[in-house]
């Protein structure tokens, strides 16, 4: 079905066609919309579930814990200071391990208060255990919504999973949506440790040194097996809906001198500048990482790298660069463009890229620096 | 009296102090409920009684959660068994501190929610997890190890913020008085909604009294009327027994506090105030019986 939606909308279809039991959340601007348009499904019937409207994100994240423990597939979206108040909660769904899907519609932390787009919320839950996925359209928020059920419930997984849509950009943003009829492409949820009252256990319990480690790398197992479980599900996907996706999206690389990697909306304006770069005889690149969480290995090999951050770590960079620095063990140029949704146009992109500097750091907009 | 179930479902060896009467009352909750049960359980000393894994104490499930996080997490628990059809109890066993302090932001959430729960705050009036620091529970005067020379400020009423959400039941119990406590878990759980029973749990090494006298002080409590017992269905109130005798003829409240270290040197001033928030209390919850109110 061929329709026009906000990115809200389309993962709020999504998660109506996946048929969550239980959906627990709390509003935050840019975010309302993804749980206004569920609560509506809910109260309409279109979605037979039960909608918790908790006092708080923490709440929300712990009701799909409790809910998802029964077995039940649950989800919520937040944003911002929404997720960082759920971050001891996002800990505990990931120890649980138990497949809560969650939209983050990517914003700016405080202070000073801004609601617009930024990756630093989600950057801060990197090492929760959750398996993270940056969309830059409509129609992919509405597709990797969908894919993130089966991901997440995948048995050789049992890990959340959080749907990253920047806030406004895409959030906001009218686009072309052709919505599918996922069918039997998310199976019903078995999860092997669910409650049972006839076959009693503690969960959660007390936890010592000889053990807990155990756990800890049962995660990591399932973060390496997560790679598969990706490729599968996006090739199944594909196979049947015809759209097809990838750890990253490539625009130009094959035979690119220099590469612009970033994610989210930003990696849209890239592709943009690398045909107006091209056509002044720069031959770049743009790859948009999709999959931040499992981090995937990038062939960047012999060639520059601009790495474009909307988001930072103080102290240390710009997390995106600095992990693809330690990762692929290269040089890159470290550009920071797009906190609190700072204007980066097609243009600025090209200009990063011409006046690039390899093993430096630039913060655009600001002057006198570097 | 009411018949109580021989079955136990709480195994031995828990790593509870000897003498620990929040594990008594659990004890005679999970018998009231039976075997399809869940207990939700928050940072306390309940989440450390159950023992280390791979073994458990428990016969029933337990979910442990975040310290705050009780209420919540039983409230998407409860949604999702009752979405799957199941009538499987849902219960948060809390300590005061998971209940009355952290926790309290969710406890009125599902209260409000109309969370079909039963929340039990078992109230040894300390942090006793961590060692006993003060809580919003510990009574005025009471020395821990956060308030060393005596708490200034008194005990926060949670029945009173829990009954302004006018739940279907809510009470209050003793672990010395385990049938009164086995009969009204019953009751709060033939009741669909959230309900919420409130225990004193008298705690040795926190209250700094012998172990073997874990029951005699629970009923002090109750006698001298520091702790009243009674039952509020669909806002009416009634007082259990003991404590209406209390109410008529209370022991002094010195024969309480005697025994415990924690009140050991409490000042005149701090102990005439003490009495009259008890006699004030007692006045108050006998008018609301009788419908003055
Ligand atoms: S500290 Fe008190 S409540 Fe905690 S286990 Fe010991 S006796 Fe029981």
């Amino acid at each position: 079905m061929l329709t026009v939606a906000t990115g809200n909308k389309a993962v709020a279809l999504a998660v109506k066609q996946a048929k969550p039991v239980v959906i627990a959340a709390y509003p935050i601007t840019p975010q309302t919309e993804i749980v206004e348009q569920i609560a509506e499904y809910v109260s309409s019937g279109e979605l037979p579930a039960r909608y918790i409207a908790v006092e708080s994100e923490h709440s929300a994240m712990a009701a799909c814990i409790g809910a998802s423990v029964t077995g039940v597939r649950t989800f919520t979206a937040t944003s911002s200071h929404g997720l960082l108040y759920m971050h001891e909660m996002t800990n505990w769904a990931a120890g649980a391990r138990l497949p809560i899907v969650m939209a983050n519609v990517n914003r700016a932390l405080g202070p000073g208060w801004n609601i617009w787009a930024e990756h630093t919320d989600a950057m801060q839950e990197r090492d929760t255990g959750w398996l993270q996925v940056y969309v830059a359209s409509v129609q992919e928020a509405y597709d990797a919504t969908l894919m993130a059920f089966r991901i997440a419930e995948d048995n050789d997984i049992l890990l959340p999973v959080m749907i990253n849509l920047d806030g406004f950009l895409l959030s906001h943003i009218m686009q072309p949506l052709d919505a599918v009829e996922p069918n039997d492409f998310i199976p019903p949820l078995h999860l092997p440790h669910a409650i049972d009252t006839k076959n009693p256990a503690g969960y959660g319990t007390l936890t010592g040194p000889e053990d807990y480690f155990k756990f800890r790398w049962d995660i990591e197992r399932s973060m390496r097996d997560s790679m598969k479980v990706i490729a599968a599900t996006e090739d199944e996907f594909s196979r049947r809906f015809g759209r097809t996706y990838g750890f990253t999206e490539d625009y130009l690389c094959e035979d690119a001198d220099v590469i612009v990697v970033s994610m989210g909306t930003l990696g849209r304006e890239a592709e943009v500048a690398v045909d107006h770069l091209r056509n002044e005889g720069v031959k770049a690149g743009s790859m948009r990482l999709r999959w931040f969480r499992p981090f995937p290995d990038l062939d960047l090999r012999g060639r520059e790298v601009v790495v474009i951050d909307r988001d930072y770590s103080f102290g240390f960079g710009g997390v995106l660069a600095k992990s693809i620095q330690a990762k692929n063990r290269i040089d890159v140029f470290s550009v920071i463009a797009g906190l609190g949704g700072q204007e980066v146009t097609y243009d600025d992109i090209a200009g990063f890229v011409k006046n690039r500097r390899m093993g430096t750091e630039f913060w655009f907009g600001v002057t006198g620096n570097v | 009296m009411p018949e109580i179930p021989k079955e136990e479902f709480i195994l031995k060896c828990t790593s509870a102090c000897a003498g620990c009467s929040a594990s008594l009352s659990l004890r005679y909750v999970l018998k009231a409920a039976g075997p399809d049960t869940v207990l939700v359980v928050p940072a306390c000393c309940t989440s450390v009684i159950q023992g280390i894994y791979p073994n458990t104490a428990m016969n029933v499930p337990v979910y442990n959660v975040a310290f705050a996080t009780a209420a919540a997490s039983a409230s998407g628990m409860s949604s999702a068994f009752r979405a799957l059809g199941k009538k499987t109890n849902v219960i948060v066993y809390a300590g005061d501190g998971g209940t009355l302090d952290i926790g309290i932001q969710a406890l009125s959430g599902a209260f409000e929610r109309g969370t079909d729960f039963l929340y039990i705050c078992y109230d040894n009036e300390a942090y006793g997890n961590t060692g006993m620091q003060r809580s919003g529970g510990t009574p005025l005067g009471a020395k821990t190890t956060t308030t060393p020379a005596g708490k200034t400020d008194v005990k926060k009423d949670i029945d009173a913020i829990i009954a302004a959400h006018e739940p279907p039941y809510q009470a209050t119990a003793c672990a010395a008085y385990p049938q009164d406590l086995f009969k009204k878990v019953q009751k709060a759980l033939s009741i669909r909604g959230p309900t919420f029973i409130h225990v004193l749990a008298p705690c040795p090494p926190g209250w700094r009294y012998s172990t073997e006298k874990s029951v005699e002080i629970g009923k002090l409590a109750v006698k001298s009327g520091i702790w009243v017992l009674y039952e509020r269905e669909y806002g009416n109130l009634t007082i259990t027994a003991p404590s209406k005798a209390a109410i008529k003829k209370p022991v002094p409240l010195e024969d309480y506090l005697a025994p415990q270290g924690r009140f050991k040197g409490i000042d005149p001033k701090t102990l005439g105030i003490l009495k009259q928030r008890v006699a004030k209390n007692l006045q108050r919850l006998a008018q609301e019986e009788a419908g003055v109110c």
